[in-house]
């Protein structure tokens, strides 16, 4: 077991090593092998631990595998070491198997990219950090992965570095990153403090005394809990892209196709609500730090789809799809209903990764078209991507057929999607009834959205290049198994799992170290208890989302252009993105710049080098000028000189002798 | 003492005079005249004040031959009369100045205007000795026992200035035969003699 | 008054000073340096002979014809070195001695 967990962890260290390193020497297809081998083996064991967590007895859900020290300083003093509850049993089939898949994938995808064993060996990497960041045993252990996932996401963003626009988005995810990294680490420092370890269990075990204790931070006196909770939540804010640090996630979309499948949709932006669960024993004991976390992520979950109506780019789409997604998580973590949060990231993982590699199999086949203003018709192209989308968008909208067989028949979404809502009601707070609203509205716009992408892309007619249109083909195998896995899983996992998250057995599939167990008790209790209409509702505003679509693009297709021009201020808030990214230039980026600038300009040049080097310089060359002067190459000059020069002496020692 | 002083007076301003002139003068024939002028009434100085053998020596070294060696250069280079130059007023200020300044300073450090005398205090009392004994002997007396040494260095300094004149100015001239002895000597047989067989009553 | 040591010693002192006055106030020609060295080697002369008679010490009347000697020898070295420089240049005028401009 013990041996299982280090393999897995390890495993894509090694192989990202061996691409990275040895690509010159090994080649192309070697480097494909080797990382996707190392992850599909990784895969296979943490299926293996998976079972042997979450169904094994309750005292044998905690394993802690000590690696070897890292610091010992003072009081301070960390290891590296694994800890695997179920929480991390969850989180490892969900990055292994959809890196694995988004391995498999790449390997048609970038099949005609110069630099195959570089992509490989970043995705990897990325894997391990990922690996790293859910396996770890304390806080600082989690921030290295935290950026090391930072840091992978920018190599990968940037991969195709000779396009300006891929590095500025690069930086500008890991600028954004860092800003929420700042706070991470704040609480980081906060916690310590408090509780004099960075370790999970020792952390946990003084949480209730933490909660009494108040702190002074920037000249004000305040709960020490709910100040570190806030700080956390901030890096976790940066990380899942929340509302205020969102402004990365559409950009990212620079990268390709497979990284925004793995990073952007199922793995990196789903560390902060895996951080938020993980931590959940601590933010329990912080109620107003679990308030902002549900209105951020209620707010966050409207806005995100609100811009996601407007959008013509497939990859933007559905990264702002990813987006309200993720407030969605949070808002279920902020009520408490932390197992319903890690249910939604898991069947989230599934069917949105689908989505994206479904978009690259549609880009792939339009020759790299991504403006969906100039597709159309694809469904007779690629019949099988076409299939398969279809499954991920009734996943995403969360259509089934409630209430047969106990928990009803339907695809992942439905079930994880409306145990939140649920949640969000049965909370009974103020903040929990505005996350219901503002889930259930962006429920009925999630479903909109993906139709419409569905209709714009696959039906109709092609509105695009003849010639691509001629060359346009299905993908190949290599893409469409990858595609096949993760759409068993949209479509099963949530009738699968559905008991073990969040229903009878979810106590003893939890176990009791690795989440929050009383709350979340409660919580679920509520949830399990609400009105029928409340069960119901996410359910009929799906469905009238996609009936109101296909009216719009399927039935009278001229509507949509007349409604943006029915309401120009409206459409054009969402399709500026609420105009965050003009707010954040004006406020950061411009007077970022003018400091820089003026540091550059009247502080390096005009002070340091004009009074400095270069002042001294010219000083240098000035006296050269005057005292060159001297040199006439008459004697006459040189003995005159001779003799001021003895009559100064004479002179001098004259006075002073006296 | 008075005719003393008023022999001392007049030699000691036609030095200063002539010295002037020296430097003044635009004829630079003029000028070495001006300085043979001077030496001259140098000697006759060093007469008043008792040392005539220098006086002597300074008449037939100096004046015989090198201010003659002077004029004659002077005439050899032919050199015309040039206009004095305008840069001559333009330091005159500065450099009488200077001089002044240096004068003034000489005299303060012998003692002669203020300062620290002890370099003319216990003098004068001695004053010039005639008779006792003659300088000629007085110096012959220490020339070649005690400073022998300095006196063959000052020999072997005009050797030296002699080859280095010599060395310095002497040129080849295209044209002028002269004699190789060296190689009239070192000619080998083979080029001197040629033995020829002669039958007889035939010549060469 | 009586001619003492410091009226000797002003005679010379006033020769040097015009000896150094004239080696850079002439724009004419070489030879006045060189003359104008000689007089200061005759001031020098002068002095020493002064101090010589007026200590009673004959050592300095040696010295002052050792300084002749000197003298003499360097005037015939310059005079030399000027004829060689004439040569080649063709003229000595002061002014146009400038190669050592730097």
């Amino acid at each position: 077991m013990d041996l299982a967990i280090k393999l897995i962890v390890l495993l894509p260290l090694l192989a990202a090593a061996i691409a990275g390193l040895f690509c010159r020497v090994i080649g192309d297809r070697p480097a494909q092998f080797v990382t996707c081998a190392a992850l599909l083996i990784a895969a296979a064991l943490s299926i293996f631990v998976f079972i042997r967590i979450g169904f094994g007895p309750e005292n044998a859900k905690l394993v802690v595998v000590k690696l070897f020290s890292w610091m010992d300083s003072g009081t301070l003093s960390v290891d590296w070491s694994l800890r695997v509850d179920t929480l991390t049993a969850v989180m490892l089939i969900v990055v292994t198997g959809v890196s694995s898949m988004v391995h498999v994938y790449s390997v048609g995808y970038m099949a005609e990219d110069p630099s195959i064993p570089r992509f490989m060996a970043y995705l990897s990497l990325f894997t391990f950090f990922m690996l790293m960041l859910v396996t770890s045993d304390n806080l600082v252990q989690l921030f290295f992965g935290w950026e090391g996932v930072g840091l992978a996401s920018y190599l990968l963003i940037g991969f195709w570095y000779d396009k300006p626009s891929a590095n500025d988005a690069a930086m500008k995810a890991f600028i954004v990153n860092r800003v929420g990294d700042f706070g991470f680490a704040l609480g980081i420092f906060a916690v310590w403090m408090l509780s004099g370890s960075v370790n999970f269990a020792d952390v946990f075990a003084k949480a209730p005394e933490m909660a009494q204790a108040r702190i002074q931070f920037l000249g004000m006196d305040l709960p020490a809990l709910e100040t570190a909770c806030l700080l956390l939540f901030v890096g976790a804010m940066g990380k899942s892209a929340q509302l205020g640090l969102h402004t990365w996630l559409p950009d990212a979309m620079e990268g390709p196709t497979p990284v925004s499948a793995l990073i952007h949709a199922a793995t990196m932006v789903t560390a902060g609500v895996f951080m938020v669960c993980r931590l959940s024993p601590i933010f329990e004991l912080a109620p107003i730090a679990l308030q902002v976390v549900t209105l951020v992520g209620a707010a966050t979950a409207f806005f995100a789809a609100t811009v996601g109506l407007t959008q013509f780019d497939i990859k933007r789409v559905v990264a702002y799809s990813t987006c309200s997604q993720l407030g969605y998580m949070f808002f279920a973590a902020g009520v408490g209903s932390y197992s319903a949060a890690m249910f939604h990231l898991t069947t989230h993982a599934f069917f949105k990764a689908l989505l994206f590699l479904g978009s690259g199999s549609v880009i792939n086949c339009l020759h790299h078209e991504q403006d969906m203003r100039k597709m159309g018709g694809v469904k007779d192209k690629a019949p099988q991507t076409f299939y398969l989308m279809w499954v991920g968008t009734l996943a995403l909208s969360g259509i089934g057929v409630p209430f047969i067989l106990g928990n009803g028949i339907g695809f992942a979404g439905f079930y994880s999607k409306d145990i939140m809502l649920e949640s969000a009601y049965g909370a009974h707070s103020v903040v929990g009834m505005i996350a219901f609203w503002l889930g259930t509205i962006a429920a009925f716009m999630t479903a909109f959205y993906s139709t419409r992408l569905m209709f714009l892309t696959f039906y109709g007619k092609y509105r695009g290049d003849h010639h691509t249109w001629d060359h346009a083909h299905e993908s190949p195998a290599v893409m469409l198994i990858p595609l096949y896995v993760l759409g068993i899983g949209a479509a099963l996992s949530g009738l699968v799992a559905y008991d073990w998250f969040v229903g009878h057995d979810w106590m003893h599939f939890w176990g009791p170290s690795s989440i929050a167990v009383k709350s979340t008790e409660e919580v679920l209790h509520h949830a399990h208890e609400v009105p029928l209409w409340v069960k119901l509702a996410p359910l009929v505003f799906a469905l009238s989302g996609i009936a109101l679509s296909y009216y719009y693009y399927i039935v009278r297709p001229e509507l949509p252009e007349a409604t943006a021009k029915r309401f120009p201020g409206l459409y054009d808030l969402f399709y500026n993105k609420w105009y965050f990214d003009e707010l954040y230039d004006v406020m950061f980026v411009k007077p970022a710049l003018a400091i820089g600038r003026t540091f550059w300009k009247k502080g390096d040049e005009a002070t340091i080098d004009g009074l400095g080097p270069d002042n001294i310089a010219a000083r240098a060359q000035d006296m050269a000028g005057v005292l060159s002067r001297f040199q006439s190459g008459y004697l006459y000059h040189y003995a005159f000189a001779m003799l001021v020069g003895v009559a100064g002496l004479v002179t001098y020692f004259m006075l002073s002798a006296r | 003492m008075l005719l003393q002083a008023l022999a001392f007076y007049v030699f000691a301003f036609v030095v200063m005079a002539s010295a002037t002139m020296v430097v003044v003068s635009r004829n630079p024939v003029y000028s070495v005249l001006f300085l043979i002028l001077a030496f001259f009434n140098a000697a006759a100085l060093f007469v008043l004040i008792g040392a005539e053998f220098i006086a002597m020596i300074l008449v037939i070294v100096y004046v015989g031959a090198v201010a003659v060696l002077f004029l004659f250069v002077v005439m050899m280079l032919d050199i015309n009369l040039t206009q004095l130059r305008e840069g001559f007023l333009k330091y005159l200020p500065v450099g009488a100045l200077i001089g002044l300044v240096l004068f003034l300073e000489i005299l303060f450090g012998l003692g002669v205007l203020g300062g620290d005398s002890t370099a003319m205090a216990g003098l004068g009392k001695a004053g010039p000795q005639i008779g006792a004994i003659d300088n000629t002997r007085a110096i012959g007396r220490v020339l070649y026992t005690q400073y022998f040494y300095l006196f063959q260095a000052a020999g072997v300094v005009l050797l030296v200035a002699m080859i280095g004149a010599i060395v310095l100015t002497l040129r080849s001239r295209p044209g002028v035969r002269r004699q190789r002895i060296g190689e009239q000597l070192y000619r080998p047989k083979d080029q001197a003699i040629a033995v020829v067989k002669v039958p007889t009553r035939e010549g060469v | 008054m009586a001619i003492g040591l410091g009226h000797y010693l002003f005679v010379a002192a006033v020769l040097f000073t015009l000896g150094i006055l004239g080696i850079f106030l002439n724009r004419k020609n070489v030879i006045v340096i060189l003359m104008c060295v000689e007089l200061m080697l005759l001031a020098v002369n002068i002095n020493l002979v002064a101090f010589s008679v007026y200590q009673g010490n004959i050592v300095g009347q040696v010295f002052a014809m050792l300084v002749l000697t000197v003298a003499a020898a360097e005037a015939a070295i310059g005079l030399a070195i000027l004829v060689v420089y004439f040569r080649n240049r063709g003229t000595i005028e002061v002014e146009d001695i400038n190669a050592m401009k730097g």
